[in-house]
């Protein structure tokens, strides 16, 4: 009698901790629509997401967020012309070129950049990147579009090469095998079989690339510039959604309107980045329907 | 033998790292006929087809001693470019294997690799390769639909197609119909027998009648050495060594 408690107990406790973390995510989605949505109140969605003006501390103030929405999309829009090519070339070098020692020691090293703090991503932008930048191309300053694209596309390395190289290995053989049997060369294999064949998991893997960047704040709040203004030059400061948010929490009275404005970008982005996820994971499931034949 | 040697080994020896899978093969295979390969499993019949057109090659820690002639000419020795080879001797796999493209692609891909671009030159080729591997009129209206949504035996006779449509003049082939059932196996086989008029065909079986059916000659591996070789009716009639007939009786496999 005393064991079968035991086991109803333990189960009950297992099933608390596995509903723990369902219920903290429900929680915080009901805490930013709680927080956000009061701000519709004073300005209406379209003038929200539409509005040119982010002046949150003026009277009257002036609650929009396209520069933002359009800083984030920028810099995030640089940060793929980076890590695509690039991305997909290393995942494609380590799958499919690399002697299997290189592969052993390549693809870690390339994992291991997912672990270091964005703060010194950020650091190392701020310090080694802007100035250099700021040098080159004779700006006012070196935080800007750019500065935030580099740094945030070396950031979203590690996902795009791993996911891409995961995918690329996972295309049969016998693929690859047929091709020569044809009298493809290498790389005749590569670009018009292999590759092309890896191609929906090479999309997850940008698209969670992407996730990655647009979500990424403490990079972009120390090297992106954070003027508030619709870019126009990725040579120019920009301020992403997460810069402002970051920036501005801390200066925003609890209950104020730029507090629920905040709250209002902070639902904006979680749309983008839930979206962004869904379509990879439609994708990523397209993918193993395809392959699992 | 009468006809023209089309392919011809000596003393070919075949090693995975050190292990022996091919020892002392001598073979002659003729021209326009079919060669069937028989024998237990692991006894290098496949291996052997594969070194045929350098497949080995993308198997790594292996090796490969003497010589294995096509048309007279070495096709080991340094200077033989291998795509070139593999072109000249197609090659289809036991199991299917079509790309995920459309059925066009699949079998515009060889031509294409070859530089063939012009869209009505590909459709022609298309078309005459599909009609030669007996599946043009099953696909001809889904010829954009993908590969990999047709049936089984579809998909190795686009698979067949695919080989035919770089104008090989050999083709290998590993168990063609080893997963295929009956009715799509007797097509492959009617192919077969239709395309060793223009080509010169070596097949792996495992399936004794089949090799009965469809060859001219057929040779009789055993533990990576060749036991005995010869025209098929005399091999499965009245075959020199007993452990031949034992095989073909089916007393082991």
């Amino acid at each position: 009698m005393h064991q079968r408690w035991k086991e109803v107990l333990i189960k009950h406790i297992f099933l608390f901790f596995a509903l723990a973390s369902i219920f903290f995510l429900l929680g915080i989605v009901i805490v930013l629509f709680k927080e956000g949505l009061p701000i519709f109140r004073i300005v209406r969605i379209k003038d929200f997401i539409l509005g040119k003006s982010w002046y949150p501390t003026y009277d009257p103030p002036d609650f929009g967020i396209l520069s933002l929405i359009l800083g984030s999309l920028w810099v995030t829009f640089g940060a793929l012309i980076i890590a695509i090519p690039l991305g997909v070339s290393a995942a494609t070098y380590i799958s499919e070129v690399a002697h299997p020692k290189v592969k052993e020691i390549a693809k870690p090293v390339v994992e291991l950049l997912a672990g270091i703090p964005s703060v010194v991503y950020g650091f190392f932008g701020m310090v080694i990147l802007a100035p250099w930048l700021q040098d080159v191309f004779n700006l006012p300053t070196g935080l800007t579009c750019l500065t935030a694209s580099i740094i945030l596309g070396f950031m979203a390395l590690p996902t795009v090469v791993s996911i891409s190289e995961d995918a690329i290995s996972a295309v049969p053989f016998s693929y690859k095998e047929a091709s020569y049997a044809l009298g493809a060369t290498k790389w005749e294999t590569i670009s018009k079989v292999t590759v092309p064949s890896a191609i929906s998991g090479i999309t997850t893997a940008i698209i969670l690339g992407i996730g990655r960047a647009i979500g990424e704040t403490m990079t972009v709040l120390m090297v992106a510039g954070g003027a508030a203004v619709i870019p126009r030059s990725f040579l120019r400061p920009v301020r992403p959604m997460t810069a402002t948010i970051a920036a501005e929490m801390g200066e925003a009275p609890v209950g104020s309107d730029h507090y629920h404005a905040l709250f209002g970008i902070a639902i904006m982005l979680f749309i983008i980045t839930l979206g962004f996820n869904l379509l990879a994971d439609h994708l990523a499931t397209t993918f193993r329907r395809k392959m699992g034949q | 033998m009468d006809g023209r040697i089309k392919i011809e080994t000596r003393g070919l020896n075949f090693y995975y790292s050190e292990v022996p899978a091919l020892k002392n093969v001598n073979i002659e295979i003729e021209e326009n006929l079919v060669t069937a390969l028989i024998g237990p499993s692991g006894c290098g019949k496949t291996t052997f087809l594969r070194t045929l057109n350098r497949m080995n090659d993308l198997v790594p820690t292996t090796r490969v001693e003497g010589k294995v002639l096509f048309d007279g000419q070495d096709i080991y020795q340094k200077n033989i470019d291998v795509v070139e080879l593999r072109r000249k001797i197609g090659m289809v796999f036991q199991k299917s294997n079509p790309f995920p493209k459309s059925v066009f692609e699949n079998a515009a891909y060889g031509p294409r690799l070859n530089g063939i671009n012009n869209k009505s030159k590909l459709e022609e080729i298309v078309e005459r390769s599909l009609r030669k591997a007996a599946l043009w009129d099953e696909v001809k209206d889904r010829l954009k639909a993908s590969a990999l949504d047709l049936s089984g035996g579809q998909q190795q006779r686009l698979c067949i197609a695919r080989s035919l449509a770089v104008e090989p003049e050999v083709l290998l082939m590993d168990e063609p119909a080893s997963a295929l059932d009956p009715t799509s196996t007797a097509k492959i086989e009617d192919l077969i027998h239709e395309l060793k008029k223009n080509y010169t065909i070596v097949i792996v079986t495992h399936n004794m009648q089949q090799a009965a059916r469809i060859s001219d000659y057929t040779a009789f591996f055993m533990l990576g050495e060749l036991t005995e070789f010869g025209a098929t009716e005399v091999i499965f009639t009245k075959p020199k060594k007993k452990i031949t007939e034992d095989y073909i009786t089916g007393r082991f496999g």
